[in-house]
């Protein structure tokens, strides 16, 4: 039932996408391109497109608050509410990247069913770039690891 | 304002939000792409059913769409595919550093009015329209 939940979502999440337009990168790009407004070519379809999500999921998230989800024991709510470098700094390079071509990781991914060679090295980089992120996780957890085992075995 | 779609865009954002409050209403999890994409291919994960057959559910629906007789466009992208390869690098660790993207900051954490998520997006929104205001304005223009 898990798996079926999971397909229907990932289903419906793909139409949301494809409907409103938002599998194009022109027309991300369209709503991006701000200085687009004078000339009156600027495309506000994004921000409906959110702001339509964000009341449907806003009224539906009140209700999931208050049970427990029908095919798993609890929710699994985030639970992090610093804002830190790392939230700053990621949201920025991501922004950057997403300027660049008009993809961010759903439509991205979505695309994969034109079979559009730019598209397949767009995606190819992304994995890449999250797998170099959980390289460089690992690394800077071990050397943390490691200076603080040198500063015990000082202290001792 | 020629471009602008908003009855499509209603529809489709209100089709987002139903499918981010099934899979909490069902599963239990946020509906976001990065982290569910990053689950499915990092090497130490636990869970990848459900995420590769969210990915297959993506995938299928402009493939349905295409089946019933709509057009699914093939994505404009920039010629270079440096750019394309740099973007995707970008967007890949940027996503995993901040832990969201459009969809799990965007939308799923806005509606929980997380104030890291609120400002996740107002980061990656105007960084982007930077980005885009220098290669189509000053760059490209």
């Amino acid at each position: 039932m898990r798996a079926i939940a999971s397909l229907v979502c990932g289903f419906i999440f793909g139409c949301g996408l494809f409907i409103s337009g938002m599998i194009r990168p022109d027309k991300v790009l369209g709503f991006l391109d701000v200085l687009a407004m004078p000339s009156g070519n600027w495309d506000p379809s994004l921000a409906v497109v959110m702001a339509a999500a964000l009341v449907v999921t806003g009224l539906g998230y009140a209700l999931a608050r208050r049970r427990a989800p029908l095919f798993e024991a609890q929710n699994q709510w985030p639970t992090q509410t610093v804002i830190d470098r790392p939230l700053v700094v990621g949201s920025a390079l991501f922004g950057v990247g997403w300027g660049l071509v008009g993809l961010c990781p759903g439509p991205a991914i979505e695309n994969l069913a034109t079979l559009s060679w730019p598209v397949l090295v767009f995606v190819v980089a992304m994995a890449a770039g999250m797998i170099a992120y959980r390289l460089w996780e690992t690394r800077a957890a071990a050397s943390v690891e490691r200076a603080l085992a040198t500063a015990s075995s000082m202290d001792g | 304002m020629a471009n602008f779609t908003p009855i499509s865009a209603a529809i489709g954002g209100a089709l987002i939000g139903l499918s981010a409050v099934l899979l909490m209403l069902l599963n239990g999890r946020i509906a976001g792409v990065t982290g569910i994409f990053a689950g499915l291919i990092e090497p130490q994960s636990s869970d990848r059913t459900w995420r590769a057959i969210f990915i297959v559910g993506l995938i299928a629906a402009p493939l349905c769409a295409a089946l019933i007789g709509y057009t699914v466009p093939i994505p404009q992208m920039p010629p270079s595919l440096a750019i394309i390869a740099v973007a995707g690098l970008l967007v890949g660790f940027g996503t995993r550093l901040s832990n969201g993207c459009t969809s799990g900051h965007g939308i799923c954490g806005i509606a929980r009015l997380s104030p890291r998520s609120i400002a996740a997006t107002g980061i990656f929104m105007a960084a982007a329209m930077i980005v885009v205001a220098l290669t189509r304005h000053v760059v490209g223009g």
